[in-house]
C-alpha cells in the first residue's frame, strides 16, 4: 500500500475520495510519523490524537454516508502555536501561556473543522512569533529534517519542518517578515504570505497588528492554493480583513502547472540580491530565471531603491506594535500569574513580575524597544519615521509593479546555518528577513519555492511577489516553476533529503550529510 | 560604547511593566543600540515631504448592527484565568497603600 504520508495533500485528498484509504488511516500514519521522528526534528509542541482520529472518524462516516465533503475533508493538518485552538493548549511558545487551553476557535481554526481537516498538532514556533530560527522557542528549538544541526527557519520552523518530515502534508504558518517564507526557503517547502487581510487574523496571537499575517505550509504549490482557498475570505470579526472575494487559486496553480507563462513580465528586483547572498543560492536563483524565460515569460530588472531601508523601518515598527500587544499579558485573565517575592502585592506589581518571569530574553528586548519608541518623546521621531518609509517602500512597489506583473528574488540569502551559530547576533539574525520584509511592509503577498540545492546541499527557496489583491499571480508563477523544475529533477525537492531515523536507532545528525546519507 | 544608558532601560522596563534582573538590564543596554542605529538609517530617506503609512492597504472604519451577540460561555473563560471568584476575574488591589 502507498505510504499515506508521503502524498501531497491533493493526491491524498483524492485517495479519500475515491474511498482507497480512510481519514483515520491517513491521520493515523501521520500520527505514527510524527511518533517515529519528532523526538528528533521537535516541530510539535502538542500532538492532539484524540481529537484528529475522532475528526477523521467523523469524516469517513459523512463520506460512507453519502454526504457532500470539502475537498480537503479528512486531510489532516498542523497549526502553530500561535493560532488559537478551543480545548487544544496555545502557547505561542511562551512559558508565559504555558498550560492555556483557549475557550474559543481562530476564524480559519473554525474553517479547517468546518471542512473536516483533523488538526494532528500545535507546531513550534521562536516565542510570540520573534525570531527566525524557532530558536527563541520556550520549549527548546526545531531541528531542520535536511540536518539535524540546522535550524528550520522561523519563527514557523515547526510547521515548515513538520510539512518537510512527513509529518503532516499541510501545516497553518504566520508572517510578520518573512515567518512563512523564509522557513519554506530553508527546508525546501512551499510558504504563501497572502496579502494583508486575505486571511482572518481573528484568533492569532498577535505580535505586530499591521504586519501579521496568516498563510499556508505545504510541499506543494497546488497543496498551498487549495489552503489559501479554504482559510482565506472576509471575516467580520477581523475589522482589517479585504471584504471582495479572493481571485481563483486552485485554478491559477492548475494553470501555472501547464508551464506556459507567455506574456508575463518577471521583474527581478536590484536591491534584493548580490552582496550578502550565498554563491549557491544565487546560482540557483538565475538558473530559475532561465526556466521562466523558457516558459515565455520576459525578464526585466526593477529597481526599489527605498527596500534598503526596509529593515530599518521593520525594526522600528514591529517592537512598536508588539510591545503594546502583548500588554495584554498582564497576569489578569489567563495564562500565568507571578506575585512579587517582596513589597506589596498589587495588580501592577504582579503584571511586572509575570512578565519578568514569563517572557523569554528576545520577547523582553522587543518590548522595551518598542517601549521606548513609543515614549514620550520619541513616538514621532521613530515610529511615525519608519512610516514613512513604509510610504517610501509602497511607491516602490508601485512603481515595480507597473513594469512587471510579478516580482522575484531569492527568498532567504543564505540556507539554513547552524542551530546557535546567531543566536548571540541579533543583528545577524535579522538579515535573515531582508528580502522578505518589503512585502509586509506593503501588504503585498509572497511565495517561496523550493528551487534547488546549494553548494553545501541545502535547500534554496525563490520568492515570488505580486500586487496587493492578485495572490493568484503567485500560484501561476509558483506552479510553473515548480514544474520546470521537477521536470528538470526528475522527482520532487524533498525525495532528495535524508531519511530520518526511526525510532531507537542512534541519530545521525552529528555527521556530514554524506554519512545521513549512507545512514539512510 | 552603549548610547541608552542603563537607567534609561531600567526606566523603560519599569514603562513597559517588567521586572528585570540587573544582569538583563546590562545586557539590553548593549543591545538597544540597533534602535539608535535604525533610526538613524530611517531619517536618512524619512523628510518631512513624506507623508506616514499607518497601514498595508487603505482602510475605512468597519461599523456593525447594533445587535447583542453572545458572548464566550464564562465558565470556559474563568476556566484559563489564574484566579476567579463568583463567575469574575480575581485580580490583585489594584492601587497601592499610599
Amino acid at each position: 500500500m502507498t505510504d499515506l504520508t508521503r502524498l501531497s495533500a491533493a493526491e491524498l485528498a483524492e485517495t479519500l475520495t475515491r474511498r482507497e484509504a480512510s481519514s483515520v488511516e491517513a491521520t493515523r500514519a501521520h500520527l505514527d510519523r510524527i511518533a517515529a521522528v519528532d523526538g528528533d526534528v521537535h516541530a510539535f509542541l502538542h500532538v492532539s490524537e484524540d481529537d484528529a482520529l475522532a475528526t477523521a472518524a467523523d469524516v469517513d462516516a459523512r463520506r460512507a454516508a453519502g454526504e457532500e465533503l470539502h475537498p480537503l475533508a479528512g486531510v489532516p493538518i498542523a497549526v502553530k502555536d500561535v493560532v488559537v485552538t478551543k480545548g487544544l493548549p496555545s502557547t505561542a511558545g511562551s512559558k508565559i501561556l504555558e498550560g492555556w487551553i483557549p475557550p474559543y476557535d481562530a476564524t480559519l481554526v473554525e474553517k479547517l473543522r468546518a471542512a473536516g481537516l483533523p488538526i494532528l498538532g500545535k507546531t513550534n514556533m521562536d516565542e510570540f512569533a520573534m525570531g527566525s530560527s524557532t530558536e527563541h522557542s520556550a520549549f527548546g528549538n526545531t531541528h531542520n529534517p535536511w540536518d539535524l544541526d540546522r535550524i528550520p527557519g522561523g519563527s514557523g520552523g515547526g510547521s515548515a519542518a513538520a510539512v518537510a518530515a512527513f509529518e503532516a502534508p499541510l501545516a497553518i504558518g504566520t508572517d510578520t517578515g518573512g515567518s512563512i517564507r523564509q522557513p519554506g526557503a530553508v527546508t525546501g517547502t512551499v510558504g504563501v504570505k497572502p496579502t494583508y487581510g486575505g486571511v482572518s487574523r481573528y484568533g492569532l496571537i498577535a505580535m505586530a497588528s499591521s504586519l501579521d499575517q496568516a498563510g499556508p505550509v505545504t510541499r506543494t504549490v497546488l497543496d498551498s492554493a487549495l489552503l489559501h482557498e479554504l482559510i482565506g475570505g472576509h471575516d467580520p470579526r477581523d475589522s482589517t480583513s479585504i471584504p471582495e472575494p479572493l481571485p481563483p487559486l486552485v485554478e491559477a496553480a492548475r494553470q501555472g502547472a501547464l508551464g506556459d507563462l507567455s506574456g508575463l513580465k518577471v521583474g527581478v528586483v536590484t536591491q534584493l540580491q548580490g552582496e550578502g547572498y550565498q554563491p549557491g543560492v544565487l546560482a540557483r536563483f538565475h538558473e530559475s530565471l532561465e526556466l521562466l524565460t523558457k516558459a515565455g515569460a520576459e525578464v526585466v530588472e526593477v529597481s526599489c531603491p527605498s527596500f534598503d531601508y526596509a529593515l530599518a523601518a521593520y525594526y522600528l515598527i514591529m517592537p512598536a506594535e508588539a510591545s503594546s500587544n502583548l500588554a495584554k499579558f498582564d497576569g489578569m485573565r489567563f495564562g500565568l500569574r507571578v506575585e512579587p517575592t517582596d513589597g506589596p502585592v498589587t495588580a501592577e506589581r504582579v503584571m511586572a513580575a509575570t512578565r519578568g518571569a514569563g517572557f523569554g530574553d528576545e520577547v523582553k528586548r522587543r518590548v522595551v524597544l518598542g517601549t521606548y519608541a513609543l515614549s514620550a518623546g520619541y513616538y514621532d521621531a521613530y515610529y511615525g519615521s519608519a512610516q514613512k518609509v513604509r510610504t517610501l517602500i509602497q511607491r516602490d512597489f508601485a512603481a515595480a509593479f507597473a513594469q512587471a506583473d510579478v516580482l522575484v528574488s531569492p527568498t532567504a540569502p543564505t540556507t539554513a546555518f547552524k542551530l546557535g551559530e546567531k543566536l548571540d547576533d541579533p543583528l545577524a539574525m535579522y538579515l535573515n528577513d531582508v528580502a522578505t520584509i518589503p512585502a509586509n511592509l506593503a501588504g503585498v503577498p509572497g511565495i517561496s519555492v523550493p528551487n534547488g540545492l546549494s553548494d553545501d546541499g541545502l535547500p534554496v527557496g525563490f520568492q515570488i511577489l505580486a500586487p496587493a489583491k492578485a495572490d493568484d499571480r503567485l500560484y501561476r508563477v509558483g506552479a510553473a516553476l515548480e514544474s520546470a523544475l521537477e521536470s528538470t529533477w526528475g522527482a520532487p525537492l524533498l525525495s532528495r533529503a535524508p531519511e530520518l531515523s526511526p525510532p531507537g536507532s542512534p541519530r545521525f545528525a552529528a555527521g556530514t550529510r554524506e554519512d545521513s546519507e549512507t545512514l539512510g | 560604547m552603549s548610547t541608552i544608558s542603563r537607567d534609561e532601560v531600567a526606566r523603560v522596563a519599569a514603562l513597559a511593566r517588567i521586572d528585570l534582573r540587573d544582569d538583563e538590564v546590562d545586557r539590553l543596554a548593549g543591545e538597544l543600540d540597533v534602535i539608535v542605529d535604525s533610526i538613524a538609517r530611517v531619517r536618512e530617506v524619512a523628510t518631512p515631504d513624506v507623508p506616514a503609512t499607518s497601514h498595508p492597504l487603505p482602510l475605512t472604519n468597519v461599523f456593525r448592527e447594533d445587535v447583542p451577540q453572545p458572548a464566550l460561555p464564562v465558565a470556559d473563560v474563568l476556566a484559563a484565568a489564574p484566579d476567579a471568584q463568583d463567575g469574575r476575574f480575581a485580580v490583585p488591589q489594584i492601587l497601592g497603600e499610599e
